[in-house]
């Protein structure tokens, strides 16, 4: 099991989580390392999403429990896990498309400076000057900073949202479909910023149904069914009908 | 950029009109500029808080009547504050009242809306006829006359030919121009009305945000109810009622969009020029003034035809 040598940066032990009579998680354990690409994998209502809002603080679990970085946690929100170094990118990227780059990355807590030695104003060339280093680390290189995130394609806003996650410092992301609205060239972008992500030591957790891309990129898979775990196979040793019969259960 | 081109076409076309027919200067005239610029201050102050509240995608309909409102107080404040108080004493009571008397309405609005989920178009609607009714009330149902030689002057006389109103009302736009485009609270604002969600789960408190927004709107009213009162020497409660269309009207003229996220205090004070100048321009030119609704509703169509086909374009 032992998928990286070092001690794994998220571990998820025994988790469960019910809705009223209805048992969304039932005893879920995963782990994920620094530098590896879980995906998750499971049909609709396999709890999938229930389990990565549980892991970014928007549940909390009834049952079992969260180590991060070898601590236990348990997040009241998600503001507490994205403090912590957990970020999860939903599929609509939650960008400001009439903003640049930099006042996304920055949205929320942007930088001052001091206009004439006393006004308080925006940070504008701060903002930039993050948006070109961060883009630059997702080998992403944009040409004009000041141009609003609307005006980018999918992949780039895609990449912004990373962007914006990496410079806040999350030691794991957790990505919910990150190539389901994309076309074949932005899509193989997508995937090939995940493994750059990787390669600079990123934990990452990807949800998908695209199990062409989950083969792209995923070191491990876990497949979830009805809120258990159906089970989880290292890429290197399973092969699509495997993981497809574990989704639906046969 | 496309409100200051339009400015251009409509100060060229009354400058040739004005050339031809009357042989004589429509731009060259101090006269002329004077006046059209202490006709843009009301719609211009309306228009500002509009600019806020509209790039949150939001509308104030209410600031016509608080106007009015503010007008009706402050005419009320400065005579009574008068009959104890030394004129100018009295016409800084006036001031105060006038725009504190706006943050009832505008917190009001801003509650309804933000806590109480409120759409901004009936929370807003509802408050223009709660003003508008108060605002009669308390003006017993005519117009309040000021009698103070400060308040006057405040809205009347010029230092060095720049009438006092107009000079306060380009204060007034500078401060807003810094507060939309180099300060957080700008930058909120355009983050809100582009993506609200976004907004929220970047830890701004979007509630606070538009409670706050609506208060701005309702303030600039305030000033520019005050001001109205102040030049007329008067307070009327039907002061701010044509000036509600208008200042949307500049707002979008100036770029703005409606739906959110666009907007700028530089465009809007275009498009309060252009619309000044159509009126104003009309007048000078002899043509029926009700030919003034015509041209700046036509003015509004084209520009948001323009704006359209560009946004068509731009996203290719």
């Amino acid at each position: 099991m032992n998928a990286a040598p070092d001690s794994p940066i998220l571990e998820v032990r025994g988790v469960a989580k019910r809705f009223g009579g209805v048992q969304a998680l039932r005893d879920v354990s995963m782990v994920l390392h620094p530098g590896e690409v879980v995906a998750l994998a499971g049909d609709n209502g396999a709890g999938k999403s229930t389990l990565i809002k549980t892991i970014s603080g928007v549940y909390r679990a009834d049952d079992g429990e969260i180590r991060f970085a070898g601590e236990r946690v348990d997040f009241a929100s998600p503001e507490a896990a994205r403090g912590a170094g957990i970020e999860t990118i939903y599929q609509d990227l939650a960008l400001a498309d009439n903003l640049s780059i930099g006042a996304n990355i920055f949205l929320g807590r942007e930088p001052m400076r001091k206009l004439f030695g006393f006004l308080p104003a925006l940070d504008r060339p701060t903002m930039a000057a993050a948006a070109k280093e961060t883009m630059g680390r997702l080998d992403f290189h944009v040409d004009r900073l000041d141009a609003p995130v609307g005006r980018f394609s999918g992949g780039q806003r895609q990449a912004v949202a990373i962007g914006r996650a990496i410079y806040w410092n999350a030691r794991v992301l957790i990505m919910d479909e990150p190539t389901a609205a994309l076309g074949v060239p932005e899509q193989r972008k997508v995937i090939a910023l995940i493994r750059t992500l990787k390669a600079q030591g990123q934990g990452i957790i990807f949800i998908s149904h695209n199990l062409s891309d989950i083969f792209a990129v995923a070191d491990r898979i876990v497949v979830l069914i009805r809120g258990q775990l159906a089970g989880e196979r290292r890429i290197a040793e399973t092969n699509p009908d495997e993981i497809v019969r574990l989704m639906v259960g046969g | 950029m496309r409100a200051w081109f339009f400015l251009v076409v409509l100060l060229v076309f009354f400058e040739i009109w004005a050339e031809v027919a009357d042989n004589t200067s429509f731009v060259g005239s101090v006269y002329n500029a004077q006046s059209i610029a202490v006709f843009a201050v009301a719609p211009l102050l309306l228009a500002l808080g509009s600019t806020f509240v509209i790039i949150a995608s939001g509308i104030d309909l209410s600031i016509g009547f608080i106007m009015g409102l503010s007008a009706v107080v402050a005419a009320h404040a400065v005579n009574i504050a008068g009959l104890w108080l030394p004129p100018f004493a009295a016409m800084l009571v006036g001031i105060v009242s006038g725009i504190a008397v706006t943050v009832i309405p505008g917190t009001v609005n801003g509650l309804l809306i933000s806590r109480l989920k409120v759409p901004p178009f009936i929370g807003t609607l509802g408050m223009f006829g709660v003003c508008r009714g108060v605002a009669f009330l308390i003006a017993g149902g005519t117009t309040v006359p000021v009698s103070n030689a400060w308040f006057a002057s405040l809205g009347n006389d010029r230092i060095l030919g720049f009438p006092i109103v107009v000079l306060l009302t380009v204060a007034f736009l500078a401060v807003m121009h810094y507060l939309l485009s180099q300060t957080r609270f700008g930058q909120h604002t355009y983050a809100i009305g582009a993506n609200e969600q976004a907004a929220i789960r970047a830890g701004i408190d979007v509630n606070r945000h538009k409670e706050r927004l609506y208060l701005l709107s309702a303030c600039c009213a305030g000033i520019g109810g005050v001001l109205y009162a102040a030049r007329f020497t008067a307070g009327a409660a039907q002061a701010g009622e044509p000036l509600l269309l208008d200042s949307i009207a500049a707002v979008v003229i100036g770029g703005a969009s409606l739906f959110g996220g666009s907007g700028t205090v530089l465009g809007t004070l275009a498009g309060a020029l252009v619309i000044a100048v159509i009126q104003y321009g009309l007048v000078f030119i002899n043509v029926e003034p009700f030919w003034q609704f015509v041209a700046v509703g036509v003015v509004i169509i084209i520009s948001v035809l323009v704006d359209q086909t560009q946004r068509r374009l731009g996203d290719r």
